[in-house]
């Protein structure tokens, strides 16, 4: 008797509680299922470029007001956009570095640019202010082989007579991820250094003789931030806004340049847009005058004849029509607009114009 | 213990030795624990610091934001909400029936084996499951946020399984008695009488496990993927606080890694609640059933 | 009436047998899961291990430009990380136990228990960001130059605490995976501890001996086998933690001798890798190998910890 009342009570009270429980879940699951159904507004997944980061995600931003587009972008480098896109998990990947004819034919995706963006080297020693030090590509080529160890090696004391520079190791830090701004800058090294064309060449991710890895321009940044006598190279947005310190760069003239707005516009003046195929153009280490030598166009690949690309190339053409005054207070620089008509042919060409345009 | 040290130090140097190994252990031990409770309040206070100030009404009302601009955590704190309760969702159920499997059914081998496993299931590095759910499901389904709760489930399983199984070896055999003599098959007798009756240990195990999953990074970081826009839609990629800590805190934006303190601390505080709920509970049923 | 019975019969057998079928199911897939895990890991793996062979183990290249992969690297990382881990936990965890059991008076220990429990809570993300925030520069302003100034000038050893001191490393991962099992190792210690039967440790203190020979003689004995099975269990743990680690390790592939030294663990490598791999790619299946030899691993040891804590239980 005793034990069959008692039981009924823990029955009755847990009952209850159970069947809270299950009422609950079941609650949240028809909810969640239903208002999953219910959404309808037009979303579009990409992936890739820290580089870019920024500019598409204020663009995303903008494009969501004004023409309905929600873009959910992912910076997880572009090495990692290309796989995406390649196996078709987002609706587009974002690179900063060109990819081959083969390969966009064999996966049948089309390639356009987006903006153009400079890469600062930035350095992390005390006492040592904005654009004090200078550097050249030999130097920090033989800095990230590490054949030179201290900051006051004697080859960077050389070039640099007016600063002080104390007996310090120096942390290379770089991008651990796949990333179009490793390729750009190892690019440039391969351009500036036999030996380092000859022994680690230029790719999204190489391998790195020494230093410490990052994942993404916001990591390198912050590395490059807390660690002493660290030198590493992010974007210049990324270099701005974390006030990280810049270097000086020789270019191909003898002259050391600093990177600013205007001489990343040099620069980005001098690409040819007309003779490149597949919008493939080549900005390191051009000729020019006060023209920043590590330039780079960041791109975007979508797959062709596809229903999903169409949403991207809606929010892109909202991009080049408006975005150019996000890009420039950004620190990008906007393509010019004979190449964004031969976007839109491109656009055409691939069948993925949006039809009610 | 009271040892008259200075009686003894006088008879010989042996016991001053002794005397002087029992203290150096003593001190070292306190040290120690010092250092335990010294990295729990650094964790703590740090998070206080740099987390508080960033729980505004502001933070909870706004999405995430791109680099740049002044964003909220709203879409990360729903979007771990809802992983997490689906994942609940689909774990209590399947943990618990494999706890009743392990408790109640006597197939000493099998039980054997699966019990083994699931100890073995609890310590498995948590990324090992991301790639097993990324193999399973994304590959067919794309990035969504069941994919993310099915890993989370995953892992929450056996932790419920053994907690709940444990409970229910307790629940002394006189009252299973009770009601099979009531004529009530075993099914009734296990979901209506033995399950309740273990009630606080379930609960416990629950709590515990959800408290376990709710920090967890690495299995969503390849099955949800983390989404800056908000999204109801499960079978979309969808953010969550352990994502955002891990974007967030890399970036040398100290907005953004300001944001991802936030973050942290209310992730912190909502596993160690929970952790504490569970504890506090388990201790008051333990109470409860020494009465009975 | 009897076709009510029967019915009724029928009922009640259904839901029995789909009450049984179903807790059947739970608790066999349990058991899938973990089969599905290990076998999927090594099915995606295998064009990495036939490409590569015993490559895979011998070399220490990780060569997205040439597509050659190897485990060595990471597999030490994982290893010495773990290890350090463990060295370090051991003596901490130990002292906690100890004090809390023997020493200090029961309110404070029952309040610091629970402050040590709670710490085994908190997620490992949040770990990784305390050490990156508060860790690193702690490490490379005062304890890596000290121990560089002090054993790094030692001869053999001195090869562990040499280069640069920049705080990320394998010596930093280490002491976080440290502080991360002590929590799990002090539990089954003090658990282990608090079950000595009172009557053995009374009649040691009664023939004079001190609380630590007591502990020495009395109780470490009789607990050798549950002692070392949760330092295992602990190892276990430390093997596979991914978010805490990724922070402080620095991400780079390097073999060296220096603890000091920036390095990859196999769950960092693939949290760092995994999203930029191509999913048919030999990259990803470098990972999938990977992984297998991590799940291998962490079997072995779990497996190891398991069977040390069930045949201390029942002795």
């Amino acid at each position: 008797m005793h034990i069959e009342s008692v039981s009924r009570m823990v029955v009755g009270h847990i009952g209850k509680q159970v069947l809270f429980v299950i009422a609950l879940s079941s609650v949240i699951a028809i909810g969640v299922s239903e208002i999953s159904c219910a959404q309808k507004v037009k979303s579009i997944t990409g992936v890739g470029s820290t580089f870019a980061g920024p500019l598409y995600q204020n663009w995303a931003e903008g494009a969501e007001k004004e023409i309905g587009v929600q873009v959910n972008y992912q910076p997880l480098g572009s090495g990692a956009g290309r796989n995406q896109i390649i196996s078709k998990t987002v609706s587009f990947g974002a690179l900063d570095v060109p990819t081959s004819v083969e390969k966009l034919t064999k996966n049948n995706l089309v390639q356009f640019p987006t903006a153009i963006g400079g890469i600062a080297v930035v350095v992390n020693i005390p006492n040592i202010k904005h654009h004090m030090l200078r550097l050249t590509g030999p130097i920090i080529a033989d800095i990230y082989s590490g054949k030179i160890k201290k900051w006051n090696d004697p080859k960077i004391t050389e070039i640099n007579k007016d600063v002080v520079l104390e007996d310090l190791d120096i942390a290379p830090i770089y991008r651990a991820d796949g990333s179009g701004t490793t390729q750009v800058f190892t690019s440039y090294l391969v351009k500036e250094s036999h030996n380092w064309a000859e022994t680690y060449g230029s790719n999204t991710s190489i391998a790195w003789p020494l230093g410490i890895g990052g994942r993404g321009n916001g990591s390198v940044a912050s590395m490059v931030k807390n660690i002493k006598g660290s030198i590493g190279y992010v974007e210049f947005a990324y270099a701005l806004q974390n006030h990280l310190c810049m270097v000086q760069l020789k270019d191909s003239a003898g002259e050391y340049i600093t990177l600013t707005e205007d001489s990343l516009r040099a620069a980005a003046k001098t690409a040819d847009w007309v003779h490149s195929k597949n919008f493939n153009v080549d900005l390191i280490n051009i000729v020019g005058e006060n023209a920043w030598p590590i330039v780079s166009t960041t791109y975007v690949l979508v797959p062709a004849y596809n229903q999903n690309s169409k949403g991207v190339v809606k929010f892109f053409r909202w991009a080049f029509d408006k975005g150019d005054g996000i890009a420039y207070t950004l620190h990008y620089v906007p393509l010019p607009i004979f190449v964004k008509e031969k976007i839109e042919k491109t656009w055409e060409y691939a069948g993925i114009t949006p039809n009610n345009s | 213990m009271v040892v008259n040290t200075n009686l003894y130090m006088q008879q010989n140097r042996r016991v001053l030795w002794r005397f002087f190994k029992n203290s150096f252990v003593r001190i070292f031990s306190y040290i120690t624990t010092f250092i335990m409770v010294w990295v729990l309040c650094s964790i703590l206070v740090t998070l206080m610091i740099n987390g508080f100030p960033g729980i505004t009404f502001f933070m909870f009302t706004h999405v995430t934001a791109s680099q740049s601009k002044v964003g909220g955590l709203l879409n990360p704190i729903l979007g771990s909400i809802i992983q997490v309760g689906l994942a609940a969702c689909i774990s209590i159920p399947v943990g618990i029936s494999a706890g009743i499997f392990l408790a109640e059914f006597n197939y000493k081998k099998i039980n054997a084996i699966v019990r083994f496993f699931s100890d073995i299931l609890i310590s498995v590095p948590s990324i090992l499951v991301g790639l097993l759910v990324y193999l399973i499901l994304v590959v067919s389904i794309g990035y969504s946020a069941i994919a993310g709760a099915c890993s989370l489930a995953i892992l929450a399983i056996p932790i419920i399984a053994r907690t709940s199984e444990e409970a229910l070896a307790i629940v002394p055999f006189s009252i299973r008695e009770a009601g099979f003599a009531l004529g009530a098959p075993k099914w009734k007798v296990i979901l209506w009488i033995c399950l309740p009756a273990a009630r606080g240990g379930v609960m416990t195990g629950i709590l515990l496990a959800i408290s376990r999953i709710a920090g967890e990074t690495a299995p969503l970081l390849f099955t949800s993927l983390g989404n800056s826009n908000w999204s109801w839609n499960i079978f979309k990629p969808m953010s969550s606080l352990p994502l955002i800590i891990y974007q967030y805190a890399d970036s040398a934006d100290d907005a953004l890694i300001k944001l991802a303190w936030t973050a942290a601390l209310l992730v912190t505080i909502f596993v160690l609640c929970l952790n504490l709920i569970a504890r506090v509970y388990m201790k008051r049923c333990q109470r409860k059933g020494r009465h009975i | 009436m009897v076709f009510k019975k029967l019915k009724c019969f029928v009922k009640r057998n259904v839901a029995s047998i789909v009450f049984s079928g179903w807790v059947w199911g739970c608790g066999v897939f349990v058991l899938l899961i973990f089969l599905e895990l290990i076998f999927e890991l090594f099915f995606q793996g295998r064009r990495a291990f036939f490409t590569f062979g015993t490559d895979f183990f011998i070399r220490s290249v990780w060569n997205p430009v040439n597509q050659e992969y190897s485990a060595r690297a990471a597999l030490i990382g994982t290893l010495v990380t773990s290890i350090i881990g463990v060295a370090v936990a051991l003596p901490l965890s130990f002292g906690c136990a100890y004090s809390l059991t023997e020493l200090l008076p029961s309110k404070i220990s029952q309040c610091l228990t629970v402050a040590i429990r709670l710490l085994a809570a908190v997620p490992s993300i949040i770990f990784g960001m305390w050490g990156f925030f508060i860790l690193v520069p702690l490490m490379s302003d005062y304890v890596q130059p000290f121990l560089k100034t002090t054993l790094g000038t030692m001869p053999y050893i001195g090869a562990l605490f040499s280069g640069g001191t920049f705080g990320v490393g394998m010596l930093t991962a280490g002491l976080i995976l440290a502080i991360m099992i002590t929590p799990y190792t002090t539990a089954v210690m003090q658990d282990a501890f608090a079950n000595v039967p009172a009557l053995l440790k009374e009649s040691a203190y009664s023939l004079g001996a001190t609380q630590w020979e007591v502990m020495r003689r009395v109780v470490l004995p009789r607990l050798q086998k549950i002692i070392i099975g949760g330092i295992v269990l602990g190892w276990g743990r430390a093997l596979g933690e991914t978010m805490a680690v990724t922070f402080v390790i620095g991400n780079a592939h390097h073999i060296g001798w220096s603890l000091f030294m920036p390095s990859n663990t196999i769950a960092s490598l693939i949290a760092l890798e995994f999203p930029e791999s191509a999913s048919e790619g030999l990259r990803m299946s470098s990972l999938m190998a990977l992984g297998a030899i991590l799940m291998l691993i962490s079997f072995i040891v779990l497996f190891c910890a398991q069977w040390l804590l069930k045949r201390a239980v029942k002795n």
